[in-house]
């Protein structure tokens, strides 16, 4: 279900070229043309939709590597 | 700054009274390439100084050679800038492509030959943006076609080799590039405009349209976004902040001898100009400090095991890294304005040694080098995200 919602929010947010849906959950966005510009805009969103805070340590790359990062950082958040 | 006179600071030293003071004013006047600095840092092995001593290299650390480029600089910022810039790409090299049999045994040559390596991250169309390219690899079996239509490359015409940004693939997204070494047989520049600058006129860095072959081997496996945040980009802050504290330390050198001057003109007093020196020497102790702390923090966090996902790859690391450059940048003119206006006169004319001409035409570059306001943008995104706690 979360991973459906990190897809939402990474088709509405990460302008991406690549077709979202195509991408697979291990896949790297940053390969698949998330720039780190981008890469805010979706962590904003991400606070939104899941209704949390992302605190300073887990601001770096290797969080949002991916959906399943992304699904990961976010079972920390609200275990 | 008292540094330990190891080897390599010796023949830093050498180079720069030897052979870059000498020629420093004609090399601005005629923007020409330092050639007598470059050829003397070559035969004393400067620039293969970082490559580790498995290599043949003299594996100095990023501290000394942060003090390398300082002294280079107090004498003629052009030869500091080109010996910062080659040694960015010898980092990243050493730092990222070293389990590559390739770029071990380009390491080797580099070593023996001492190879001048450039850098061409600009891009028509993307201007000062490193993250983002247009051209890309083409890869055909083992051979990789590139070309590349580059707004500066300094000292393209008299480097070896070219260390080159491109997209990982013509499939590729902008964000998602390659760095690839490419050599001087393999390539071909074509000048395509002129470098009359206003300062750092030895760097020699026209644009070019660049086109290149080569084998597989030499496109770096390690996505240049990795490279980036954890070496490109804090690299080469600090070695530009060698630069510019040498830049700046020229200028504090030469108003305090002024100084000196008035003082012993008329002895029993201290002239006026002192209370603006004492003010100038606290201004250039401040960014030493700033470019100091940044230093010792990379080195140990470059050297920790988590570097490739820790602390280095944070954004909260890359917003400091961003804020020393635009707080020594804007501190770098404002030290050199402030040397002149303690020289009065003899500062601003041309011919006289206390002249600051050429310093503050330098200094200026700092911000134009990948642009402030671009730098201040991406903090201003981050700081949507980044809560200080
Ligand atoms: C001495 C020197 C040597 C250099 N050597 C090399 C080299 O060897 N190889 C190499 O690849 N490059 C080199 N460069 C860097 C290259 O020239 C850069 O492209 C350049 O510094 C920045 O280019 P720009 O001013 O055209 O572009 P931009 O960074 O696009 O800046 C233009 C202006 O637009 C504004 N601006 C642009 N983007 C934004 C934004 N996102 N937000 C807000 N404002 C923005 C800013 O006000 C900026 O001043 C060198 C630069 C210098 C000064």
């Amino acid at each position: 279900m979360s991973k459906e919602q990190i897809r939402q929010v990474l088709k509405e947010h990460g302008k991406f070229s690549a077709d979202i849906d195509s991408l697979a959950d291990n896949a790297d966005l940053y390969e698949a043309g998330m720039t780190s510009h981008a890469s805010v805009n979706v962590m904003l969103a991400l606070e939104d939709a899941f209704d949390l805070e992302f605190p300073d340590r887990m601001l770096k790359r290797s969080v949002f590597e991916s959906i399943n990062a992304i699904d990961a950082a976010i079972q920390e958040l609200t275990a | 700054m008292d540094n330990p006179a190891t080897p390599m600071i010796l023949a830093a030293r050498l180079v720069a009274k030897e052979f870059a003071a000498p020629h420093a004013k004609a090399v601005d006047q005629d923007a020409r390439f330092p050639i007598e600095a470059v050829t003397a840092l070559k035969r004393e092995k400067l620039l293969s100084a970082y490559v580790p001593a498995e290599f043949g290299g003299a594996g100095v650390g990023l501290t000394e050679l942060v003090q390398i480029v300082e002294i280079l600089a107090r004498e003629c910022a052009s030869t500091a800038m080109i010996y910062a810039m080659h040694q960015i790409q010898v980092i990243s090299i050493v730092r990222h492509a070293m389990d590559n049999p390739w770029y071990q045994n380009y390491l080797r040559e580099l070593v023996q030959h001492q190879y001048l390596i450039a850098s061409v991250t600009s891009e028509v169309g993307v201007g000062g943006e490193m993250r983002r390219s247009h051209c890309a690899v083409e890869v055909d079996g083992q051979r990789f076609k590139l070309v590349k239509d580059a707004t500066t490359i300094s000292y393209g015409a008299q480097a070896d080799d070219l260390l080159v940004t491109a997209r990982r693939n013509p499939d590729a997204a902008h964000s998602d590039q390659s760095l690839i070494l490419v050599r001087k047989a393999d390539y071909t520049l074509e000048q395509k405009g002129g470098w009359d600058t206003m300062g750092m006129r030895g760097t020699c860095s026209p644009p070019f349209l660049m086109s290149s072959v080569g084998d597989v081997a030499q496109i770096i496996d390690v996505p240049f976004g990795d490279m980036s945040a954890q070496t490109v980009v804090p690299v080469s802050h600090l070695l530009w902040g060698g630069c510019w504290m040498g830049c700046a330390a020229a200028a504090v050198n030469k108003a305090r001898a002024f100084v000196r001057g008035q003082a012993r003109a008329n002895p029993g007093t201290v002239p006026p100009t002192a209370l603006r020196l004492a003010e100038l020497v606290s201004m250039m102790q401040s960014l030493r400090t700033s470019v100091q702390a940044c230093l010792t923090e990379y080195e140990t966090l470059s050297v920790a095991d988590d570097a490739a996902v820790g602390t280095l790859t944070s954004m909260g690391y890359s917003l400091k890294m961003n804020n020393l450059k635009i707080d020594a940048t804007q501190a770098l003119p404002n030290i050199v304005t402030k040397a002149l206006s303690i020289c009065g006169i003899l500062g601003y004319k041309n011919d006289s040694k206390f002249s600051m001409s050429r310093h503050l035409r330098d200094a200026h570059s700092a911000a134009i080098m990948v642009g402030n306001d671009r730098i201040l943008a991406t903090n201003a995104n981050l700081l949507l995200v980044l809560k200080d706690d």
